[in-house]
């Protein structure tokens, strides 16, 4: 975990939620620093959302305490919280032009009408979304709606942001062109932001630091470099990557004075591998990602096997080859220049160093 | 590229040979299938239309062509004068001044009705669908069982009710009442409808800082022009019609038009006036059918936008 925060833009303390018997959260602790991008990333279901509406005030809390900028907010109401939210829906109001959705809050707030028209102005210019102030929703394409309900957000003049997987309703490549969009918004405007989604590469691609979540708890909170190179447990490695880790179960040995990952009748030494702390001999898991791994390079690694190719998945810019590894599946991602047929003979080596050890009981990193 | 270009000389050599079905099915009019529904739609709309035929037929006919039987042929002298007297001179009781008298008592009492009923019915179902306040179930239960108890049961009661207030007999007393019968289903109807809005506009007015009401008036209302129009046509009709609640709560000079209605039509004094009769029943009938035509589609829309969710 990272180090204290001294100022927290958004402090969440002990906080946990019950609906009647379920607990969704579970004493929950996260401080986001002044002007950081956190991404919450999980699976369906992993109170992820129910976390944000939390922060947000939509959603009563059970216990625990959450400050904004310092303030004790967790009675507040949503307005009077410093917040903006995005959501996946837009939920524009339908009936109101972009102009008139934009102004709501600030009507509803009674702010003069040259300070609505200057806010709307600013936001509309960030946005380019100037053209479309007097249309309906209605009239507006996916990407422009979002970007509506970001300004939304934006003229609100707030100290943080709230995005509900804002991206999840788009197409391909309507996500990734707003998703650059909101990278060079939060550049500029410099706002804490906490974001929302179970897209593993939006989270990648925006976070300062994300935290990955599941069954209501925080599993690993740190930069997505960390996250995704040393993972904590066997769940954070699985979630992150496409195509998804290898995981070999066998046991750990020591011979001689080194450590030895034994899978059948495989043997991996393990002496370039950076344990957490000095392990037992036992069954685990060894995890390493199909990038990580080197094909028909010759036999300077740690480790090199031969196997036969069983499947080829072309994917355009590289290709996944599927091997078996004593008798478990193994991949292998290959530049498209060097796809292998079916049945080929290859070989295979990594440096145990890029990859992860989990302990097969309780998952956790070894 | 070798496979493809085969394929597509494959594909034009079928093209040149064509000889079977192409472009759009053909479609015969005088199908089996046409006959039949066609057939049958006709028949029944025939036989909803015929009773409204009669009554137009003969309440434009003097007494003596009526005497002659022949329900089904048209008027040989049209003459207006029973609508006119249906209108303004038909006698039930001591009262002298035809339906006239009794519409205009219906107009008082639906009006109102129909505008406190549907205003307290909305905001009913917008609490209950966005709201969720502690109890809200238990609420909504409550109200909707009360929409299953036979009217009967609470006809006395009420009496007793409007007498110890004060307002027994008054027009205030049956409209108050209205509203009350009018509020299980109409609840239903909005609690339906709001609760199949999106969620996250009501959270988005909310962090924009509306308030309850500001959230009602601003978001809301705007968006449930369909469900105000079915709750309008149900309580308009509903409480046009309604004949019971009437003859129940009201005395003589304040009768529904539904009631004088029947005052006319089942007098037993002198000669039965059919062509009066049938000139006040299409009178009567008319608010709800104008209310039907001009709202039709909407009626439709809306009605299927509240039945969604349960």
């Amino acid at each position: 975990m990272a180090a204290e925060i001294a100022n927290p833009s958004v402090s969440i303390q002990d906080l946990s939620l019950n609906f009647g018997a379920v607990s969704v959260l579970q004493t929950l602790n996260l401080d986001v620093a002044n002007g950081e991008f956190i991404v919450l990333l999980g699976p369906s279901g992993c109170g992820k959302s129910t976390l944000l509406n939390c922060i947000a005030g939509l959603l009563d809390i059970s216990e625990g305490r959450i400050f904004i900028k310092g303030k004790n907010v967790t009675w507040e109401e949503p307005k009077d919280r410093g917040i903006g939210m995005v959501f996946q829906s837009y939920a524009l109001y339908p009936q109101m032009t972009v102009e008139r959705n934009l102004s709501f809050g600030l009507r509803v707030a009674g702010v003069p009408k040259d300070e609505i028209a200057k806010r709307i102005a600013r936001a509309a210019e960030i946005l380019q979304i100037e053209p479309l102030l007097q249309r309906k929703p209605l009239a507006l394409s996916g990407g422009q709606r979002q970007r509506v309900a970001i300004g939304r957000a934006l003229v609100r003049d707030v100290d943080v942001f709230l995005f509900d997987e804002p991206l999840s309703n788009l197409d391909a490549k309507l996500r990734s062109e707003l998703r650059v969009e909101i990278k060079l918004l939060h550049r500029r405007l410099q706002n804490t932001m906490i974001y929302v989604t179970h897209d593993q590469i939006e989270a990648m691609t925006l976070a300062d630091r994300i935290a990955v979540m599941k069954g209501g708890v925080i599993q690993q909170l740190d930069a997505p470099q960390t996250i995704y190179n040393r993972p904590v447990n066997r769940f954070v490695a699985g979630f992150l990557g496409s195509p998804a880790m290898n995981f070999l179960d066998g046991r750990l040995e020591k011979d001689g004075g080194d450590w030895l990952f034994v899978v059948e009748d495989v043997r991996i030494p393990l002496a370039t591998y950076a344990f957490e702390k000095e392990p037992a001999p036992g069954p685990a898991v060894f995890g390493i990602r199909p990038e990580h791994v080197a094909f028909n390079s010759g036999t300077g690694w740690p480790f090199t096997a031969t196997a036969n190719v069983e499947v080829v998945e072309p994917m355009g810019s590289d290709t996944l080859v599927w091997l078996k590894l004593g008798q478990q599946n193994f991949t292998v991602r290959v530049t498209s220049e060097r796809t292998p047929k079916n049945g080929d003979a290859v070989s295979v080596g990594f440096d145990p160093m890029r990859a992860s050890l989990f302990d097969a009981q309780t998952g956790n990193r070894l | 590229m070798a496979d493809v270009a085969s394929l597509s000389t494959g594909a034009q050599a079928l093209k040149r040979n064509a000889t079977g079905p192409s472009g759009p099915k053909p479609r015969h009019v005088l199908s089996r299938r046409n006959i039949f529904l066609y057939g049958t739609l006709i028949v029944v709309a025939l036989y909803y239309l015929l009773p409204l035929y009669v009554m137009i037929v003969t309440s434009l006919k003097g007494m003596p062509e009526i005497r002659l039987g022949n329900i089904f042929s048209p008027p040989v002298e049209i003459t207006f004068e029973p609508w006119v007297k249906a209108w303004a001179t038909a006698c039930t009781g001591l009262n002298c001044d035809g339906l006239s008298r009794g519409f205009w008592n219906s107009v008082r009492i639906t009006v109102p009705s129909v505008i406190l009923s549907i205003a307290i019915a909305s905001v009913n179902g917008y609490a209950l669908a966005n709201w969720r306040f502690k109890g809200a179930d238990t609420f909504f239960i409550i109200l909707i069982v009360g929409a299953f108890i036979p009217y009967q049961v609470m006809i006395y009661p009420i009496v007793i009710i409007l007498r110890e207030i004060g307002i027994y007999g008054t027009l205030t007393g049956l409209v108050i009442v209205h509203s009350i019968f009018g509020m299980p289903i109409l609840t239903l109807l909005f609690r339906n409808y709001f609760t199949s809005m999106p969620e996250e506009l009501f959270r988005a007015a909310r962090v924009d800082g509306a308030g309850f009401w500001g959230i009602y008036l601003r978001i809301m209302l705007p968006m449930s022009l369909p469900i105000f129009v079915v709750a309008i046509i149900l309580q308009v009709t509903g409480i046009w019609n309604d004949f019971l609640f009437g003859v129940v709560y009201t005395r003589p000079d304040t009768y529904p038009m539904t009631v004088q209605l029947n005052n006319i039509v089942n007098s037993v004094q002198g000669v039965k006036e059919y062509n009066v009769n049938m000139a006040a029943t299409i009178l009567t009938g008319l608010v709800p059918l104008i209310v039907y035509f001009v709202s039709g589609k909407l009626f439709v829309r809306g009605i299927a936008a509240g039945a969604v969710k349960g």
